[in-house]
């Protein structure tokens, strides 16, 4: 099977358990299942090719530019992890629906399980390494959301939160150590980075990289001081732990470190800091597990303790070691995720994990003790189990390991945690299992169903047909290990064998399984010892840091974001203003390249008008309806400049956008208050003056000096000049621009219009669906009303004006290629022509005669001009691509088709919908209990018989 | 000329801003207004700014404006309309929703900051 399907499947299949949920919970588990062996049996068909020592790769390019590329690669150390991954997941899988109780929602356990699982299929099959770390995120996603997955504990929730900030920030490392990795090599390939050991080696950014990755393969795989994350994370379902924190997730950054050794390791620094961090982790790790009293927990430093022994394997930066961490990760898969499972039946069954509450399940569940006894005593070490031989292999490669100048470091501490390791293990068989049998259990334990026991049974066949068999397993061991080395290191010659002779490992081991018994005889008295002496509580630290960086941040934040938006007004301004003089202090300023040119009177008249209004709107802006006014003045003087300095479709679109702006502040003057009082102090607004004439006098001078000089680059505006005519077939250039040149720019601007009006429309419905519109159907004018709301005059003449505008839009719409005009201007012109009609005949008049709703327009102009873009698809062009031709149809002259104008009437429609969609709804809160809607369309009709109309009176 | 467009523009600006940091949501969206103005016509002049030479493509015509800038302050010019119909109408819903058109956050109104605790 292709590799896209291995990957693709467990992202896929984790849509059906979600949906399944109905079906019950064996149809959810049966679907995740089918899902799994899927993939499963895909990976299976790959396993000739890996044995034939090849490498399965599939390609697609996603963002080569980047370097991005969706890019797999299955050799043996991915067809490996792959298997685990899998092989453990269906295990799992069928578990979990034993586990899980009727409350619990399957589908969604279901759905994170498959979500995590195709994560980590993605990290060990990624030969690129971004999409790599695109996976490795999503395992921290996909983890958080399995661990907290029992919502209802505190514990979960903040185990998962502790889960995701530690792996979250070692990702982030990481991701800046891969990028510094890919900087060196020149690719982001795996393949391309793992030829160059020497190239980055000796590259002086090789120790940051190897720091930044490493930290996030120590958060990962929990190693000192990263380690406390994975006890807390054991608040999540024991299928849940038993598949991440013992088979997978941990196993992540082992992986990782695996895939990048024939490039990173053999180094001082890799050395030093590697093992250095595996030997600690696995002592500590060890020491703490055998004073937890939660099976969970002893099992969770256990798991950490013996991440650090594999971690330490690949420190070592042997091919030995190399060797013996393949071999021991295939081990700890196997008993570790049993002792998991079983962990979670006598949890199950009992209904505690607290070994003082246990004591002599020996007899009252016998199969699960048979489990847990094999596993157990494969994790202390013991001869024909598959940990012994795994365990003789690190002690072995310890004796050889000469650190900080010292033989004996290394061995001796090896040597101790080994010893801890046994005792813990001791302690679970002899703690939970032997003993008396108890009366005071929880519940009454028995074994459960098979479908929970076959799961971990069936891991303990691989514990000891290794152990009695190594052979069995030294193929693939060394298959795996090939590509673990690489091209870095010759394959040693050792084989995997439970007899070595009496070499030093033995007598290591035998001290290490002797001490740990005798560990469990002084066990009381070394627990009370352990309890006397005082430790820093990592979770308590770890809040402690967190609490202090939110007040750090808090620190920082809060004076400037309080909540004011004025301050952030003025810091924003200032800051802007600041930096611009920076800059101009700092850059050259060349001399003018022109003279100034002569003001027209005309100009100077309309400098004057807007200046003078500008100013009135500063003094005046407490009076809103005076200051609407002025502003009205500002925008009609700036249209006249666009007239008088060649934009006469500028001056077009500023002239009709200010009327139809001026009707909305209107609508919306008439909810607000008519006046803003006075509130800031004289001191505050002497502060604003000052930074308002800094702004003023910065954009001045930037204008000025900008306008008296030529560009530094030419324009690309020459182009469009040429080309107008010639490519767009019109000669407005604005135009050609805007529907052509630039179209696909303009059919942005058309899609943030129309949703800008759907806002407005959403907005206004929940106002009017809210306590608002009881407020607004009972609101009472503030001032007098005119008698007549309707009057005569203005409806006939709307009325007759109506026909004309629509006719001078139609032209400016049509005219708009070849001269000032165009699609936008059209549909302002032809809004304003409706607009006037509600004006005149009131709001519900006009809405009975409207045919289309606004939406609808909006939706059709934005569908005509996509759909434009769309035909010259067929005509395999790019999106947009325009074509036009001249026709004559007699009597007319001579015209133009220009695909071009099609989206113009896009353009045309959504304007026109946008605008009175917007000004609709502002009408629409409008609406007043006591003033009744009229049925006609003006107040006073000479051929109506009703002589004395009910507005017209009605005038308060 | 290029002064008076210039001095037109710092205008524009320093009352927009002025008018910003006023603390009614009217007198705000007034200043965004006038803001709108000064940025659309600087956007303009970067262009250079020409009497008399239009846009449109003549045979007698030997000298064009930059027509580029203008069709990017028209679509400008109509989308800064719909921005200042969604930010009224934000304005409105806050005004008929609570009373207040302050645009700060009033301290009696503030709510006590959540610890961060789930």
């Amino acid at each position: 099977m292709s590799l896209f399907f291995i990957v693709a499947l467990p992202f896929f299949g984790a849509l059906l358990p979600g949906l399944m949920n109905p079906a019950g919970r064996s149809a959810c588990a049966g679907v995740t299942f089918t899902v799994t062996l899927a993939a499963f049996v895909g990976l299976l068909t790959n396993l000739p090719a890996i044995i034939a020592g090849d490498i399965v790769t599939a390609r697609v390019d996603w963002m080569p530019a980047l370097g991005l590329n969706f890019t797999l690669m299955l050799d043996s150390l991915g067809f490996f992890f792959a298997l685990l991954i899998l092989g453990i997941g269906l295990l799992i899988i069928a578990y979990a629906r034993q586990y899980l109780s009727r409350n619990d929602n399957m589908g969604e356990f279901f759905t994170y399980l498959l979500l995590f699982q195709g994560a980590m299929v993605g990290i060990v099959l990624s030969d690129n390494i971004l999409l790599l770390l695109i996976f490795w995120e999503l395992t921290s996603l996909s983890s958080f959301l399995l661990i907290g997955y029992w919502k209802h504990l505190p514990e979960g929730r903040q185990g998962a939160r502790m889960a995701l900030t530690v792996t979250g920030m070692g990702g982030l490392a990481m991701i800046g150590g891969m990028l510094i990795l890919g900087q060196i090599v020149g690719s982001y390939d795996l393949s391309v980075i793992l030829q160059n050991r020497e190239l980055i080696q000796a590259d002086p950014l090789y120790l940051p990289a190897l720091i930044l990755i490493l930290l996030g393969c120590f958060t990962k795989s929990a190693q000192f001081p990263f380690h406390f994350w994975l006890p807390h994370a054991m608040a999540a379902p024991t299928p849940v732990s038993a598949y991440l924190h013992s088979a997978t997730m941990v196993k992540a950054g082992i992986f990782l470190m695996a895939r990048m050794w024939p490039v990173l390791s053999g180094t001082t620094e890799w050395f030093v800091i590697v093992t250095t961090a595996g030997l600690i982790t696995m002592v500590l790790g060890a020491v703490i597990a055998l004073f937890k009293h939660d099976l969970k927990a002893l099992l969770a430093f256990s798991t950490v303790s013996h991440l650090g022994l594999i971690t330490m394997l690949l420190g070592t930066g042997t091919a030995f070691g190399a060797m013996a961490a393949v071999f021991h990760i295939l081990n700890h898969a196997t008993f570790k995720a049993a002792l998991f499972m079983s962990a979670g039946i006598v949890d199950h069954e009992a209904h505690t994990r607290d070994i003082r509450r246990l004591g002599g399940l020996r007899r009252l569940m016998p199969v699960t003790f048979m489990i847990v006894m094999l596993a157990a005593l494969s994790m202390a070490g013991i001869p024909l189990l598959n940990g012994f031989l795994s365990k003789e292999m690190m002690l072995e490669e310890a004796h050889h390991t000469v650190l900080f100048g010292s033989h004996w470091l290394v061995p001796v501490l090896a040597t101790v945690g080994s010893l801890f390791s046994a005792a813990y293990c001791f302690r679970l068989i002899s703690h939970v299992f032997f003993g008396p049998v108890r009366d005071d259990y929880p519940a009454k334990p028995h074994d459960p169903p098979a479908g929970m026991w076959l799961p971990p049974a069936l891991l303990i066949i691989p514990v000891v047909v290794i152990g009695v068999a190594p052979f069995v397993a030294e193929p693939f061991v060394k298959l795996v290990t090939a590509s673990v080395l690489g091209n870095a290191a010759e394959m040693p010659s050792a084989h995997l064998k439970i007899w070595h002779g009496l070499v030093p490992a033995l007598y290591m081991s035998i001290i290490a399984v002797l001490g740990g018994l005798a560990m469990l005889f002084v066990f009381r008295p070394a627990l009370r010892l352990w309890d006397a002496v005082p430790r820093p509580e990592a979770k308590v630290i770890f809040e402690a840091i967190i609490t202090m960086a939110v007040k750090l941040s808090q620190v920082l934040v809060l004076p400037l974001h309080n909540g004011a938006f004025t301050r952030y007004a003025a810091i924003g301004t200032v800051t802007i203003v600041v930096a611009g003089y920076y800059a101009w202090t700092t850059g050259t300023v060349g001399a003018p390249m022109h003279d100034m040119q002569t003001a027209d009177p005309v100009l100077i008249s309309g400098w004057g008008m807007l200046v003078a209004a500008t100013i009135g709107m500063v003094f005046l802006h407490r009076n809103r309806f005076l200051s609407l006014i002025l502003m009205g003045i500002v925008g009609l003087m700036v249209s006249i400049g666009f007239v008088f300095l060649s934009a006469p479709d500028l001056a077009m679109t500023q002239f009709t956008v200010e009327v139809v702006t001026i009707i909305l502040l209107l609508l919306a003057l008439n909810f607000l208050p008519n006046n803003t009082p006075i509130e800031s102090t004289v001191l505050r607004r002497m502060r604003d003056v000052a930074v308002a004439v800094a702004g003023g006098l910065a954009s001045f001078a930037l204008a000025y000096y900008y306008m008296l000089r030529d560009p530094v680059a030419t324009s690309i505006s020459e182009f469009h000049l040429a080309n107008s005519y010639k490519g767009g077939g019109g000669t407005n250039v604005v135009n050609v621009i805007l529907v052509d040149f630039r179209g696909f720019d303009t059919f942005g601007e058309i899609i943030v219009l129309s949703i800008a009006a759907l806002l407005i429309y959403a907005l206004t419905e929940a106002l009017l669906s809210g306590p608002v519109r009881t407020r607004l159907l009972n609101r009472k004018p503030d001032q007098p009303q005119a008698g007549g709301v309707h009057p005569m005059m203005m409806v006939v003449l709307t009325r007759g004006m109506m026909p004309v505008v629509m006719m001078v839009g139609f032209y400016i719409f049509l005219s708009g290629h070849n001269e000032p005009g165009g699609g936008f201007i059209a549909g302002l012109i032809v809004s304003i022509g409706v607009v006037m009609q509600y004006m005149a005949s009131g709001f519900s008049w006009t809405s009975a005669r409207l045919k289309y709703p606004y939406h609808g327009v909006i939706g059709a102009g934005v569908l005509v001009a996509g759909f434009t873009g769309i035909g010259s698809w067929f005509v395999d062009k790019p999106f947009l691509t325009s074509d036009f031709t001249y026709v004559r149809i007699p009597p007319f002259q001579e015209f133009e088709l220009a695909t071009a104008a099609l989206f113009d009437v896009g353009v045309f429609l959504s304007v026109v919908g946008a605008v009175m969609l917007s000004l609709e709804s502002f009408s629409r809160l409008a609406r007043r209990k006591d003033a009744v809607d009229s049925e006609h369309p003006m107040d006073i009709d000479p051929s109506r018989s009703d002589p004395v109309p009910r507005t017209a009176g009605e005038g308060v | 000329m290029e002064f008076l467009i210039a001095s037109a523009i710092g205008v524009m600006t320093a009352a927009g801003i002025y008018l910003v940091l006023r603390l009614r949501t009217f007198p705000v969206i007034l200043g965004i207004s006038l803001l709108t103005y000064a940025v659309n016509v600087f956007l303009f002049t970067s262009g250079r700014v020409v009497a008399g030479a239009p846009p449109v493509l003549r045979d007698d015509v030997t000298t064009y404006t930059d027509p580029l800038p203008q069709a990017l302050v028209l679509t400008a010019i109509v989308i800064s309309f719909g921005m200042t119909a969604v930010v009224v109408m934000i304005g409105l819903g806050a005004f008929l929703g609570s009373d207040d058109d302050h645009v700060d956050d009033q301290p009696d109104t503030l709510e006590n900051e959540p610890e961060g605790k789930v």
